[in-house]
């Protein structure tokens, strides 16, 4: 998008919601370099969101939305979950069509996009939870990454099927008693970062999303890898303080403690991969 | 001060000409092909953007034969999906995109993207699939079947019924025409009967090669791209069906009245591009009527032969070219001082009876007879049409042994 584009008509300004004149005037629009620094002085792409209050998932999508290198020729593909609920109030070009054929979407659009704007770097960036990424979507993701599309995957790892009410999903852990496993879950959970390795990715990260510093690091490397390279997988730990049964202001605390077991920083780095990290960093954008 | 004429190409160099033109006017030349060679020389002369295959019995070679336009440079992009669910979200993607895109399936590949075809219309998305009907799994076959269709009705997308070659042809090219007017806008279905017309060769009548239709011009369509060439205002202040929201409920039970509203606009699109919702043919005085689609209203025209010559019975056929939208008008003035009507189909359940039934209903007094009715690959010989005119009108049986 031509930054040009994005101007309000003066003589209709005052009737315009003063929420889309500061994304004309205050948002950060056309600097590589903008990140979680700003969040606090400029305007963010997300407005209100709709998420219970003191969701984890709500602090990773505005590190994210922060974090995007490109926003302005940044699409986003979710799906249905929780996340779905925030991507109308999400000043960028999203899409929501069906339950887990999201990297699908994606692969259409980054070729088409590809084929359509050949001199433009468009990013497309594919953001859905555990149960649309790796259950009810796992073909979509997995045959993505082998065909080498050139697109972000970021899964927000609840382990739980939090939106239709707290039913076990393939990243709850073994053991854990939800909605369909009265006993107690019967197998491991799934290690999604592994596959994505074994599948293809250049860029693999597991986190949580208690460090706002290190999630800009990753999205950045995800997205110029990405670019350039071929898939990338960005797996956050964003836990269901309802279903596990904390308080709002429990959830940083939760993720520090898995911060030192299941969701220890982890990062695989393909060489082509690591040649891309080296330039961007010499060039002061990661 | 004189007017230069400026002549447009396509990214493939062939010369952009009106679709009047290309349909209607431009020289055409004699080839014998295949249904799906034809595919091939539509998609070849329609600019298109995107394709997305996946294999499967009878469709996979005109999949084959898009690939083949790719790598020649007449299409942008194509890859195999790993799924028919996949590839149906994939050319969505590519539409979304902005990109014109098509794709081919058949029978149970049909079901298995079944998910996808109510999204694509609430999308309003102009995608168009060839359907290559061959029958779903019930239990397996690959035998002419066109089941899938009855399946399809409620999605939300057009569908058409092409009854030969030169129909798909030219139905192909029409339809992107007809499937990408702004005040239309939604997905299309153009139905062939497998084997029957994607596996025989006939006589099909081509316009030349280096021209091709004007490439979609997403910026006109009622739902933005989604590229980023336009401004990212917030779209929604509520997301549509979340959470208590009377706005939203209401927005979304609108919707669906539009996407069907859309595909009643397209009629006057119809009747340019491809000349009516449907052909009759035969008797116009024909007391009997067949009303058929496809496959059958081809048969259907050789058994109103038979009848008019060897039986010396009045017989007509009202070939509907268009199922959704559905021709009701067409059928109610066609009923007028008939006999009986025939519908006679190459599937179980009589998909086109239940439709004509319900939009006569209470209109008239004809008897409906939905049959011969074959299914699971069995073919429709005229002679058992006829034979079952004959029997209903309680007259000698000669024609079949």
């Amino acid at each position: 998008m031509s930054l040009k584009i994005f101007k309000i008509n003066e003589a209709l300004k005052e009737f315009v919601p003063s929420e889309i004149v500061d994304l004309e005037e205050k948002a950060t629009w056309g600097n590589p370099k903008r990140g979680i620094w700003d969040l606090p002085y400029a305007k963010e792409l997300v407005e209100e969101h709709s998420l219970c209050a003191g969701c984890p998932e709500s602090l990773a999508f505005r590190y994210i939305l922060a974090s995007l290198p490109n926003p302005e020729d940044t699409i986003i593909i979710n799906s249905t979950g929780c996340t779905s609920l925030v991507f109308p109030h999400i000043a960028l070009h999203t899409v929501h069509s069906l339950f887990g054929n999201q990297n699908a979407i994606a692969s259409g659009i980054k070729r088409t996009l590809e084929w359509r704007f050949p001199d433009k770097v468009k990013d497309v960036v594919v953001l859905a939870g555990d149960g649309a990424t790796v259950d009810i979507g796992l073909e979509c993701t997995l045959h993505s990454f082998f065909r080498q599309e050139r697109i972000t995957t970021i899964c927000f790892d609840n382990e739980v099927y939090a939106n239709t009410g707290g039913q076990e999903s393939g990243l709850t852990v073994k053991g854990q008693i939800f909605k369909m496993a009265p006993k107690g879950k019967q197998w491991d959970k799934v290690p999604m970062w592994q596959l994505a390795i074994d599948s293809g990715c250049h860029y693999v990260a597991r986190l949580t999303v208690s460090s706002p510093k290190r999630v800009e690091k990753v999205i950045k490397q995800a997205i110029y890898v990405a670019r350039e390279v071929g898939p990338t997988y960005v797996h956050l730990y964003t836990p269901c303080i309802l279903e596990i049964g904390l308080n709002s202001d429990d959830a940083l605390e939760e993720m520090r403690g898995r911060d030192k077991e299941r969701f220890k920083f982890f990062e695989y780095i393909s060489e082509k991969a690591k040649e891309v990290i080296e330039r961007k960093k010499q060039e002061g954008l990661i | 001060m004189q007017k230069t004429q400026q002549i447009k190409y396509n990214r493939a160099g062939q010369k952009v000409v009106s679709p009047e033109y290309l349909l209607f006017e431009a020289p055409r030349q004699k080839q014998f092909m295949t249904g799906s060679e034809v595919v091939k020389e539509a998609v070849k002369r329609a600019s298109v953007d995107a394709s997305v295959s996946y294999p499967i019995t009878p469709q996979s070679e005109a999949a084959h034969l898009i690939g083949e336009l790719w790598a020649e440079g007449y299409v942008g992009v194509y890859f195999r999906g790993e799924s028919e669910f996949s590839v149906m979200s994939q050319l969505a993607g590519c539409s979304m995109a902005g990109g014109r895109a098509i794709t081919t399936t058949s029978g149970p590949g049909t079901l298995r993207a079944m998910e996808n075809f109510p999204m694509w219309a609430g999308s309003r998305l102009p995608l168009q699939l060839v359907l290559m009907a061959r029958g779903v799994n019930s239990p397996l076959t690959i035998q002419p079947d066109n089941l899938e269709v009855s399946f399809l009705l409620d999605t939300g997308c057009m569908i058409w019924h092409a009854e030969t070659a030169q129909e798909l042809f030219d139905m192909i090219l029409a339809g992107f025409v007809v499937a990408e007017q702004p005040d239309v806008h939604v997905p299309l279905i153009t139905v062939i009967d497998g084997f029957f017309i994607s596996h025989t060769r006939e006589a099909v009548m081509l316009p030349p090669d280096d021209i091709a239709l004007p490439p979609y011009n997403p910026y006109i369509s009622p739902i933005p791209p989604i590229d980023m060439e336009m401004p990212p205002g917030r779209f929604l202040r509520d997301p549509f069906v979340m959470k208590s929201n009377y706005t939203s409920y209401a927005t979304h039970a609108s919707w669906q009245f539009e996407v069907r509203a859309a595909i009643e606009r397209s009629r006057p699109y119809i009747r340019k591009y491809l000349k009516g919702l449907v052909e009759e043919f035969g008797d116009p005085e024909g007391e009997i009527l067949f009303i058929a689609s496809g496959t059958a209203a081809a048969q259907a025209k050789e058994a109103t032969q038979m009848l008019i010559h060897d039986e010396g019975i009045k017989a007509r056929v009202l070939r509907l070219k268009t199922v959704r939208p559905f021709p009701a008008k067409e059928i109610e003035e066609a009923v007028k001082g008939v006999k009986y009507v025939f519908i006679p189909e190459f599937n179980v359940v009589g998909w086109l009876e239940r439709e004509v039934r319900n939009v006569l209903y209470g209109k008239t007094n004809v008897p409906i007879i939905g049959s011969p009715k074959v299914a699971g690959g069995m073919t429709m010989p005229p002679e058992i049409i006829v034979e079952e005119v004959l029997r209903i009108l309680g007259k000698e049986v000669k024609h079949v042994p």
